[in-house]
């Protein structure tokens, strides 16, 4: 039952994200009857990112973009939504927010649903037309836009947005070379073997890899100063460009939060507890924003997903809706897709794991089971969609698993996973 | 135009316009369809766009490959051996319209 008495009498969410769109939601489900209000900076209608580095680029500029919800969804549910308006204050002694707007909201709960930025290089001439960063709608609009008259295509970065974006470039016939100053694409994502795997499909299909190797700088052309022509890296060589995207990782969007005296954490997010509280009773941070505990990394994190943003808002849906969920518990699970690859990540990966592998990679189906002291932990798998939903029945019962059972085909993952006790 | 129907376990039906390029799953997701979440974006990688296809629109959908049977097999609600579909895998294409019926549960 909720406690319907004790729910705040005005929830202001702070951004339309996968994770204010969803915390709404979920409130208005769970019979919320009290003021909502949503405040996105952006004037576009909340739509979903993933698709933004993949299919949005081989689609075009005129790709359409998938709404996170129908046009008519926060009028019916009862939502304030006031698009184009951002948050630019907190006055936590009052329990009030200044709007770009130039007002003050009243608030009994605030949501920061803040999100991230896409962190820059900090490097001369990223600035030239040219040169695109991945995030917004409009980002991807002027990226996807320029891919039409672009011939070589330069990606800063071998992070999934990266390797998404090469993909979908090389599918449209360009030229295309991946920098990263890693020696291996994916290095914090993913396990040695998946990494390999990516990098050699890629590679297949035409996209080259210049690893270890950093950009000193972007450099305009000969006729036009003004426009991306050529990536200089910092070994001294030169790669031609007429498009450059950079992604090269985000940054917690907790300078509002930062301001107000609400507790930052090193990582740069918002310091949340099991409830999804910020040091300030009044005061929610999830998703992308919100540094939490994880009881799966046994540790405080940030993780950047659809899935921790909308696990987010319904857990902090459910405190304030008075249902003491319990701390926060959900299994992080993650997707990317790069040409005919479809990879599927279940739990988080740490240092010093032991892999086995289930399948051949030379197959294109396979999974990597990874295990700390025993213990799995993770599970990567590339297109074996069974494997994935498997290892996540296992991962959020606490199941166990032997790396032999993981490692013989002949052992039924999906009956066992199946028969494993669902947490509660 | 084509036209999608949502039968809702209520039995609540709701008809909508839909191009015959235009998944069940996105004109569902841009129409608020309740019940219909597609929390993946369209990339047959979360099944919360299962649908149960009425037998009268079975035929001539495209075949279910690999990946769609794949994350068929573990949706929340039961598979139907006949029926079930995931809602970013099939559009009208030439035929005038389509009915599914939304699951109980999708997450």
């Amino acid at each position: 039952m909720t406690g319907q008495d004790k729910a705040p009498g005005h929830v202001v969410v702070v951004g339309a994200g996968q994770a204010g769109v969803q915390l709404v939601d979920s409130l208005r489900a769970g019979g919320y009857r009290g003021r909502l209000t949503l405040l996105s900076r952006e004037s576009e209608r909340p739509y979903q990112r993933p698709p933004l580095s993949k299919d949005f680029v081989v689609g075009g500029r005129d790709a359409e973009p998938l709404r996170l919800r129908g046009e008519s969804f926060f009028e019916d549910v009862g939502v304030g939504a006031r698009w184009g308006v951002s948050a630019v204050a907190i006055d936590r002694s009052g329990q009030r927010v200044r709007t770009s707007a130039g007002d003050w909201m009243t608030y009994d709960a605030l949501v920061l649903a803040t999100g991230a930025d896409s962190r820059g290089l900090g490097i001369p001439g990223e600035h030239l037309a040219g040169v695109h960063r991945l995030r917004t709608l409009d980002d991807a609009r002027d990226a996807s836009g320029g891919l039409e008259s672009a011939r070589q295509v330069v990606v800063v970065g071998a992070g999934f947005i990266g390797l998404e974006f090469a993909a979908g470039a090389r599918a449209r016939g360009l030229d295309v070379t991946v920098v990263s100053p890693t020696a291996r694409p994916l290095r914090r994502s993913v396990t040695p073997a998946v990494s390999a795997y990516l990098t050699e499909r890629q590679e297949l299909d035409g996209v080259r890899f210049e690893l270890s190797e950093g950009v000193a700088a972007l450099s305009g052309g000969d006729d036009d100063a003004g426009r991306v022509a050529a990536v200089v890296l910092t070994s001294g060589r030169t790669l031609p460009a007429d498009l450059v995207v950079v992604g090269v990782g985000v940054t917690p969007a907790s300078a509002l939060a930062a301001e107000a005296g609400v507790a930052i954490e090193g990582d740069g997010g918002i310091a949340v507890d099991g409830s999804l509280r910020t040091s300030d009773s009044a005061i929610f941070a999830i998703g992308d924003c919100a540094s939490f505990p994880s009881l799966h990394a046994g540790r405080r994190m940030r993780l950047e997903s659809v899935q921790n943003a909308t696990d987010h808002a319904r857990h902090a849906a459910a405190v304030l809706l008075g249902q003491d969920p319990g701390p926060y518990a959900e299994l992080p699970w993650f997707w990317s897709h790069q040409g005919k690859v479809k990879l599927q990540i279940a739990g988080l990966s740490r240092p010093g794991v032991s892999t086995v592998l289930r399948g051949d990679p030379a197959s294109g189906k396979f999974s990597v089971f990874a295990f700390d002291d025993g213990e799995l932990v993770s599970v990567e798998s590339v297109n074996s969609p069974a494997d994935h939903l498997a290892a996540r029945r296992l991962l959020a019962a606490g199941a166990a698993l032997s790396p032999d059972e993981a490692a013989d085909l002949a052992f039924d993952l999906k009956a066992y996973s199946r028969a494993a006790p669902v947490p509660a | 135009m084509p036209t999608i129907t949502y039968i809702q376990p209520d039995g609540a039906e709701l008809t909508l316009d839909a191009s015959p390029e235009t998944s069940v799953m996105r004109a569902a997701v841009n129409a608020g369809v309740p019940g219909i979440v597609g929390e993946c974006g369209g990339q047959a990688m979360c099944a919360t766009c299962h649908v149960y296809v009425s037998p009268n629109s079975l035929e001539g959908l495209p075949e279910i490959n690999d990946e769609e049977d794949e994350m068929l097999e573990c949706t929340s609600a039961p598979r139907d051996p006949e029926r079930s579909r995931l809602g970013c895998q099939i559009s009208c294409g030439p035929r005038a319209s389509l009915v599914v019926e939304v699951p109980a549960g999708q997450v």
